[in-house]
């Protein structure tokens, strides 16, 4: 009796093992599998970049950076990137706002229309740009006869970045009004706050992880523009060049070395985005626990 | 032998944590034994390793004659019912029954059969067609049991079933389930934290503390002849009163009262009284020496029952509980004499700070 | 507001409760002329200008060489990015969510990657490693893998842009779920791949749909990065995008709004419904 209890006491304790290490190794085949994807998709491909950008040596860095046209490529993209994020964030709030704590009809139809820039191809985007602006377009007299340029022009490409990069903080901002409440901001206008104080003093401490998150990712969103702002640029050479652009064209144009640099550089400045981003994330995750 | 559970020295460390230590106990077959315990004692833990949900850092399981320590949890075929049911919210009540007899070889004829029998015996069927989100906890936990009881399972594991309903439902459900018990006699094992549950349902209570065992007895022992100064206290309410033992009866004040188990003279004690073991009488006189005079504080009529918060000589307090026409003659600042009936004593250093669960002020 | 107001007891009682009125009214009106201009605007002047002559723009748009071609090509690579990305999303998310290895917020935070870079630089990242000029290209040229100029380039393009889609929308609904039902399942006999399939994959279903259609709706209308590295050849790796953009720079913008509002109607059907499946649905959901 007691020897077969310790046979299958055995028996157990290996099947147990043999449960735990299969278990094991399923799970470290999933991960590697995922690594493997990354791998290929991202983290090798940033690794060419970098590769074929410092490949010449590092003088290339300081050769590419004192040219010219990249640099007036640099200052368009954040000229553009900050015009953008300030209206989409202003307005963006204010549309939350709306949609959240109002109540109208046709307020589901606005609300899809914050939707429609996700489902328009960038190039589209710049197709309509042309279409309302340039020749033969809606508004084109409208402009030309005040001198106005406006495709081919600094005003086209703010136009279409903006359109392109609407969503980001109207989506981030709209679920946390929600979930706040209007329950504070009650509370303040009864203890005598005037709407605006309301509004810097309540509602915008709340919101402001959702804001943050969004401003990131409008700004990511502007730098990165591209296939809008191909259409109504007209590509030309150090006045409407973007760096995305600037890459473009070089490329076309087969100077890769320069293509590779400045690609390098927005990559990093999306890394560094990114890393706001996670800090943002991660204090939002502490905030709500605590 | 009829043992059905048997747990031997079963330990587990979450990390530096140990939340279960040397807890051995059997369960008989067809009975119910109740694991029972504040939160934090480690109950659900162990109910939890005998399910197989948890791997015991140390220890043996057996159920049946089968050592199951290392089984999985599929193998083991327990029943169990979770706190929160754990239904499957995307299945129907009918789905949620028959998930256990998907795995066993059963005709489709026969699968079907057993939940009809099952969701009969809950008195549910016309729910069959229902998701859980449809309906209320009492509902849902009886849907859970049905579940759990598919499969017909060897042992019935039930961690905190009625926690999360309501006191009426959970009233019902708790005669329901001594009743479903009665009728289909599955070795069950419950762990709650409701005292009055385990002490109408069990037929063995384990109280646990801690992650140890305080004490192993049925009903009637663990509130009668309770071990430690910590079951006197969690089970049923006790007073608690300082005094000393002299020759086999403790003393405080000017009182003496006999004790009911053995301490040696003279050390510092406590001494544990259940509130109904105390008499009253108005009129400070009359009665032996076990008898004392005590002034009345306050009256609390609880209906048919009252509690009576009396002030000793020696300034300490004690609560009674008897039939509030007992009390027609007492009033407010009366001296009565008391009699204590029943005293459990334990040495002071034991009692420690136990007084959150023992003291009866009201 | 009002009770401000009247509990200092003056007259503004009238005067405030119409000034709040007016300054919803005012704040509904900015977003309005805000969302009107900026989106309605641009995507009626496509529609209408593509359609303004009935088909024959279309026809014209769509008879452009390789035009056809370009928007079944589209279609095709958009759909199995969708796949792709819905199983291997599905696996980051639940790897993220349920393991616990060295390395796991790292993972999570490249998965957001995609989401930061320019799809520009993603073509130019793809071209750099798989390219010509690499080694890594020239060998798998060599094997017959031809990711630089080919359908496969594209693929893997759509597939960096779309990564984050899937991941984003598995991670929320595993991180709610009870693992109490998967306790329960195992007590009632089934094994981990049982229990996984009849009580995990139920309940992320609608979440991997709907981000399986962000990934479709997405990749209909990328352009940096299919630009870079598709090579653009007519016929073969011409995307419907680049074509829309082709058709534009040759100054047929009505043929190419023609096409574009094609497009359009595709994705924004499939943003609609996926905004639809994201408002919660029935199912025994709690």
């Amino acid at each position: 009796m007691s020897a077969g209890f310790a046979i299958r006491r055995g028996g157990d304790r290996d099947a147990m093992f043999r449960r735990r290490r299969r278990a094991a190794v399923l799970r470290g085949m999933l991960v590697a599998l995922c690594v493997l994807y990354l791998a290929v998709l991202l983290l090798a491909p940033l690794a060419g970049v970098v590769w074929q950008a410092l490949r010449p040596g590092w003088r290339v860095l300081g050769d590419t950076f004192t040219r010219s046209d990249v640099v007036h490529a640099f200052t368009l993209t954040a000229v553009i990137a900050l015009i953008t994020v300030a209206v989409t964030t202003a307005f963006g709030v204010v549309v939350a706002w709306v949609l959240v704590r109002q109540r109208f009809r046709g307020r589901a139809f606005l609300n899809a229309l914050v939707d429609l820039p996700f489902a328009l191809s960038p190039v589209t985007v710049g197709l309509a740009c042309v279409l309302l602006f340039g020749r033969g377009g809606w508004f084109h007299d409208f402009f030309a006869a005040r001198g106005i340029q406006i495709i081919f022009a600094l005003p086209s490409m703010v136009l279409v970045t903006i359109f392109i990069s609407v969503p980001f903080t109207i989506r981030e901002v709209q679920p946390v009004l929600e979930e706040i409440g209007v329950e504070e901001e009650d509370a303040a206008r009864t203890l005598g706050a005037s709407v605006m104080q309301t509004f810097l003093r309540v509602t915008l401490p709340n919101i402001r992880w959702g804001l943050l998150y969004g401003i990131a990712l409008s700004a990511a969103r502007a730098i990165g523009e591209i296939g809008a702002v191909l259409v109504v640029s007209g590509l030309i050479q150090g006045r409407t060049e973007t760096a995305t652009l600037y890459i473009y064209r070089a490329m076309e144009e087969r100077q890769t070395a320069s293509a590779y640099v400045v690609a390098l550089t927005l990559a990093g400045v999306s890394v560094l985005i990114l890393a706001a981003i996670e800090w943002v994330k991660r204090k939002r995750t502490r905030e709500d626990e605590a | 032998m009829s043992e059905l559970i048997r747990v031997e020295n079963l330990t587990k460390r979450f990390g530096d944590f140990e939340a279960v230590r040397d807890v051995t106990f059997t369960a008989e077959a067809g009975s119910i034994t109740a694991l029972l315990g504040p939160s934090g004692s480690g109950k659900s833990t162990v109910l939890r390793m005998i399910a197989g949900l948890e791997t015991p850092t140390r220890g043996r399981i057996w159920l049946g004659q089968e050592e199951q320590t290392h089984t999985s949890v599929q193998e083991r075929r327990v029943g169990f019912v979770f706190q929160h049911y754990a239904l499957f919210r995307h299945l129907t009540v009918w789905q949620n029954v028959m998930f256990g007899l998907a795995v066993r070889r059963m005709s489709k004829r026969e699968r079907r059969a057993r939940v009809e029998e099952l969701l009969e015996l809950v008195q549910l069927g016309p729910f069959r067609d229902r998701y859980p989100d449809q309906l209320s906890g009492g509902q849902r936990q009886r849907v859970a049991l049905a579940r759990a009881l598919a499969p017909r399972p060897n042992v019935l594991l039930l961690d905190e079933p009625f926690g999360a309903l309501d006191a009426r439902v959970r009233q019902d459900l708790r005669r329901w389930l001594d009743n479903l018990h009665r009728e289909l006699g599955v070795t069950s094992l419950l762990v709650t934290h409701d005292q009055d549950e385990a002490l109408e349902l069990a037929n063995r209570l384990v109280v646990m503390r801690e992650g140890r065992i305080e004490q192993v007895g049925t009903p009637n022992e663990i509130y009668n002849e309770p071990a430690t100064p910590f079951v006197a206290g969690f089970v049923g309410s006790a007073n608690v009163l300082h005094g000393h033992v002299i020759d086999g009866h403790m003393e405080f004040g000017e009182h003496r009262v006999p004790i009911a188990n053995d301490l040696a003279d003279g050390i510092d004690a406590r001494a544990f009284v259940r509130p109904h073991d105390v008499r009253v009488r108005a009129g400070g006189s009359g009665g032996g020496s076990g008898t004392a005079r005590a002034t009345v504080e306050r009256i609390v009529t609880l209906g048919w029952l009252s509690r009576v918060v009396l002030r000793l000589g020696d300034g300490q307090a004690i609560v009674a509980e008897l039939p509030s026409d007992e009390l027609c003659d007492v009033g407010l600042g009366d001296v009565v004499a008391v009699d204590v009936r029943r005293a459990l004593a334990f040495r002071a250093s034991d009692v420690g700070r136990l007084a959150e669960f023992a003291s009866v002020e009201s | 507001m009002v009770s401000a107001a009247r509990a200092t007891g003056r007259r503004w009682s009238l005067s405030s409760r119409a000034a709040a009125r007016l300054r919803h009214r005012s704040l509904r009106a900015a977003a309005v002329v805000y969302l009107g201009l900026m989106i309605a605007l641009p995507a009626a002047v496509v529609i209408d200008e593509g359609f303004a002559r009935g088909l024959s723009d279309l026809r014209d748009g769509l008879a452009y060489p390789g035009a056809a071609e370009a928007v079944w090509l589209t279609l095709a690579t958009s759909t199995a990015a969708a796949v792709v990305n819905a199983v291997f999303g599905t696996i980051i998310a639940y790897v993220l969510v349920r393991f616990r290895f060295p390395g796991r917020r790292l993972l999570g935070a490249l998965v957001d990657l995609p989401l930061a870079i320019p799809t520009l630089v993603t073509g130019v990242m793809l071209v750099a490693l798989y390219g010509p000029a690499s080694p890594i290209g020239r060998a798998l040229e060599g094997a017959g893998i031809e990711v630089a100029f080919a359908r496969l380039g594209i693929l893997l393009a759509l597939l960096v842009v779309t990564l984050p889609f899937v991941v984003r929308a598995v991670q929320p609904v595993l991180l709610e779920l009870d693992p109490a039902e998967e306790e329960a399942a195992e007590t009632l006999g089934a094994s981990g791949w049982t229990t996984f399939r009849r009580i995990v994959l139920p309940a992320i279903r609608p979440a991997i749909a709907a981000g399986a259609l962000l990934v479709f709706a997405r990749s209909l209308g990328e352009f940096g990065s299919v630009v870079i590295v598709s090579g653009n050849i007519t016929g073969r790796t011409l995307t419907a995008p680049v074509l829309i953009f082709q058709l534009a720079s040759q100054f047929k913008p009505e043929q190419a709004a023609a096409v574009a509002s094609v497009l359009f109607a595709i994705s924004f059907g499939t943003v609609l419904i996926t905004t639809r499946l994201a408002r919660g649905r029935r199912g025994g959901q709690p």
